[in-house]
């Protein structure tokens, strides 16, 4: 399974060191936080802490009973002439891209910003196999001309200025140096709008799939994902299936939510609702519509009835604009794709509590996240379980060691006869007879410590035998003889 | 497969066999507050001038007639195939082309044009926005691709919310395969979150309320 990770080191102190980073992260965040509180503030959103109620208890009941949910979705899609693919993980999502892009001659992709495909490096997978797919939302696309991933869930080139987009811009495009952010929109809005013309298949993710509906909704700002889905003969949306909720009439609830939550927007400019394709006597819309429902590691997240609660997450962002860790440290020094709170309790759930063992404890526990978390995913709580579960996994691995240790020792003594006599003879000499017979209560200081010092608080031990086996050994074959 | 291997898994995990049905949902929660047709307008047309939206309460059709010549004025406009449209004779002014049933025709129009103009199906009073229904008389492209859109929408058609409009399409992939909210133009904040109109769909939103 292809579960990448950043293979570079987090660089704590230089992002900390970096004053204009620092400032840029804290002023974004900072306004983030500003209009989303704001939004929900109790005169203009009185039924806000309801919402939030509803809306952990629709993400509850879908996910609980997710297999239904799933095969549901399937029949609606199915029913409008779409198809839905199952993908144990990124590869098996390329495989299906790749084969399809040949099976009908398709030369370019144009994408829309999806957290999922980022997961999966499915731009780098494609471009392996010179596949082009073009990243369409502003800030992904300024990240990929730059090689990056994102910084921010929500506003993924968050930490870059007009300066460092010019310099991409003047490298990668060869358009002279130009910093006025409106220009600099312009251009990339020319340059994508012809590859929007030319595309033969649009990828997009999901920020919902609605059973009962088999729809996938997407919501945006720039329209990019309108265009996308819109635009070429193919659409295909990459979703992971924990994006399902039960029902079209349960999308209000989260559509309230999310807009406010990620930019403090009660709706984003765009909210699309798509199931399948482009019908009899629509005008326009894609002939071919394929939902990628991807595991990759999720279904081992469902198993833990605790835990489950993180598939929750609609990905608003909020809990890394609130988090006064994510607002120092930035999102390049997390270990994956997700950052932030949301990041700390997903990524080791994926990737194996062993592999950053330090990241469920980077973290204030200030709780904050847990406020502003549109669907009431209790963060501070799986950072605690999860704290739990790696200090259990060290215990263990530090047991490991002096078990390993004691052995070595034990098997090097069974290799030296004469030693091991010695040790024997030893042993029975701290033990004057006398006492209980047969059993030890006590044992001198010097042997009780460590791991013996607990086995004894339990239990007695045998007193040793006067003479060891070796020397009856030795002196039964001299009175033979 | 993987399907079924991903499905035994999901099974697995949360120990439930196939073909089982689900425990009981929660109750839908869909609220619409009554507020009469004048405080709907009143309350879509300030919601979307929030938003840098172009708003015009028309009285008669001639009067989003005019609204519509003298924003077309000079331009390149493709209109959709609604019948509203034809019914305020905007799909009679000279420069626009309207009548498309071919995709690929569309597109090129599309994409060469300066003006779209469409009606909508439903508007949501309390955020401005406006629900476009793809379907023989609608296209998604005209409200996308140029610059410029403006929208006829008949008054009986603003509802309060979204929860009205779940109520009266509780299920919209039964009517069509895509239902878009727009609300507001196009925009972006991805550079130092400094907003920036017209990203990739238009820059300039105008909605005549008919």
């Amino acid at each position: 399974m292809s579960r990448t990770a950043t293979t570079e080191p987090p660089k704590f102190r230089q992002t900390l060191e970096d004053a204009n980073l620092q400032l840029a992260v804290y002023t974004a965040t900072g306004r983030l936080m500003e209009k989303r509180r704001e939004a929900v503030a109790a005169d203009v959103l009185p039924e806000y802490q309801e919402l939030r109620t509803q809306a952990h208890e629709i993400k509850k009941h879908t996910l609980d009973n997710l297999d239904y949910y799933l095969e549901l979705f399937e029949e609606r899609v199915k029913a409008h002439g779409g198809k839905v693919v199952y993908c144990k993980d990124g590869s098996e999502v390329a495989d299906f891209v790749l084969r399809l892009a040949k099976e009908r001659g398709a030369r370019l992709i144009v994408k829309s910003k999806s957290m999922t495909t980022e997961e999966i490096d499915l731009n780098e997978r494609l471009a392996h196999h010179q596949l082009e797919s073009v990243e369409t939302d502003l800030g992904e696309y300024i990240l990929q001309l730059a090689h990056q991933r994102p910084y921010h869930i929500v506003a993924p080139a968050l930490h870059l200025t007009r300066y460092d987009v010019a310099n991409i811009f003047t490298e990668k495009l060869g358009v002279e140096n130009e910093t006025v952010i409106e220009k600099q929109t312009m251009i990339a809005r020319g340059v994508l709008r012809q590859k929007f013309l030319q595309a033969d298949i649009g990828i997009s993710g999901a920020n919902f799939l609605v059973a009962d509906s088999g729809a996938v909704v997407i919501v945006e700002n720039e329209g990019n994902a309108r265009l996308t889905t819109s635009a070429p003969r193919i659409h295909i949306a990459v979703a992971g299936m924990e994006k399902m909720i039960a029902r079209a009439q349960d999308l209000p609830v989260f559509l309230k939510l999310l807009g406010r939550s990620a930019t403090g927007q009660p709706l984003t400019v765009y909210t699309s609702f798509l199931s399948g394709p482009r019908r009899e006597g629509e005008v326009d819309g894609p002939e071919e519509f394929y939902v990628v429902l991807l595991d990759n590691g999720r279904t081992r997240l469902l198993a833990d009835r605790e835990k489950r609660q993180s598939l929750y997450c609609i990905r608003c962002g909020a809990c890394l604009n609130h988090c006064p860790v994510y607002r120092k440290v930035g999102g390049h020094n997390y270990p994956w794709v997700y950052s932030g709170p949301i990041g700390a309790v997903i990524t080791p759930q994926y990737m194996g509590v062993g592999k950053d063992p330090w990241l469920p404890f980077a973290s204030s526990l200030c709780g904050a996240c847990y406020e502003v978390c549109p669907v009431k995913i209790n963060i501070p709580k799986l950072l605690l379980d999860l704290r739990s579960e790696v200090t259990k996994l060290k215990a263990k691995e530090r047991a490991g060691w002096a078990e390993r240790t004691a052995f070595r020792l034990w098997a090097w003594v069974m290799r030296h006869p004469r030693i091991y006599e010695l040790m024997g003879s030893m042993t029975a000499a701290f033990f004057p007879e006398g006492e209980t017979p047969g059993w030890l209560r006590s044992v001198p200081p010097f042997m009780n410590i460590g791991p013996l010092k607990k086995w004894l608080s339990q239990r007695d031990l045998p007193r040793p035998a006067s003479k060891s086996f070796r020397q009856h050994w030795r002196s039964r074959r001299k009175g033979v003889r | 497969m993987p399907r079924e291997k991903i499905l035994h898994k999901v099974r697995t995990a949360l120990g439930r066999s196939s073909g089982q049905l689900p425990a009981t949902p929660p109750p839908v929660r869909l609220r619409i507050p009554e507020v009469p047709l004048d405080a709907r307008i009143e309350s879509f047309t300030c919601a979307l001038n929030k938003l840098n939206g172009k708003t015009c309460v028309a009285h008669s059709p001639q009067e989003a007639l005019d609204y519509a010549a003298q924003l077309c004025e000079g331009k390149r406009v493709v209109a959709s195939n609604s019948p509203v449209l034809r019914e305020c004779g905007i799909t009679g002014l000279p420069n626009v082309r309207s009548n498309y049933t071919d995709a690929e025709k569309l597109r090129e129009a599309c994409a060469a044009a300066d003006v779209g103009i469409t009606s909508a199906d439903y508007a949501l009073g309390d955020t401005g926005s406006l629900v476009m229904i793809a379907s023989p008389r609608e296209a998604r492209l005209i409200s996308l691709l140029p610059p410029v859109h403006l929208a006829i929408v008949p008054r009986s058609r603003i509802l309060t919310g979204l929860d009205e409009l779940f109520t009266l399409l509780p299920n919209p992939a039964e009517q069509t395969s895509s239902m878009v909210l727009i609300t507001g133009p196009s925009r972006t904040a991805d550079i130092e979150q400094i907003l920036v109109r017209g990203v990739h769909g238009p820059r300039e939103i105008h909605v005549v309320v008919l």
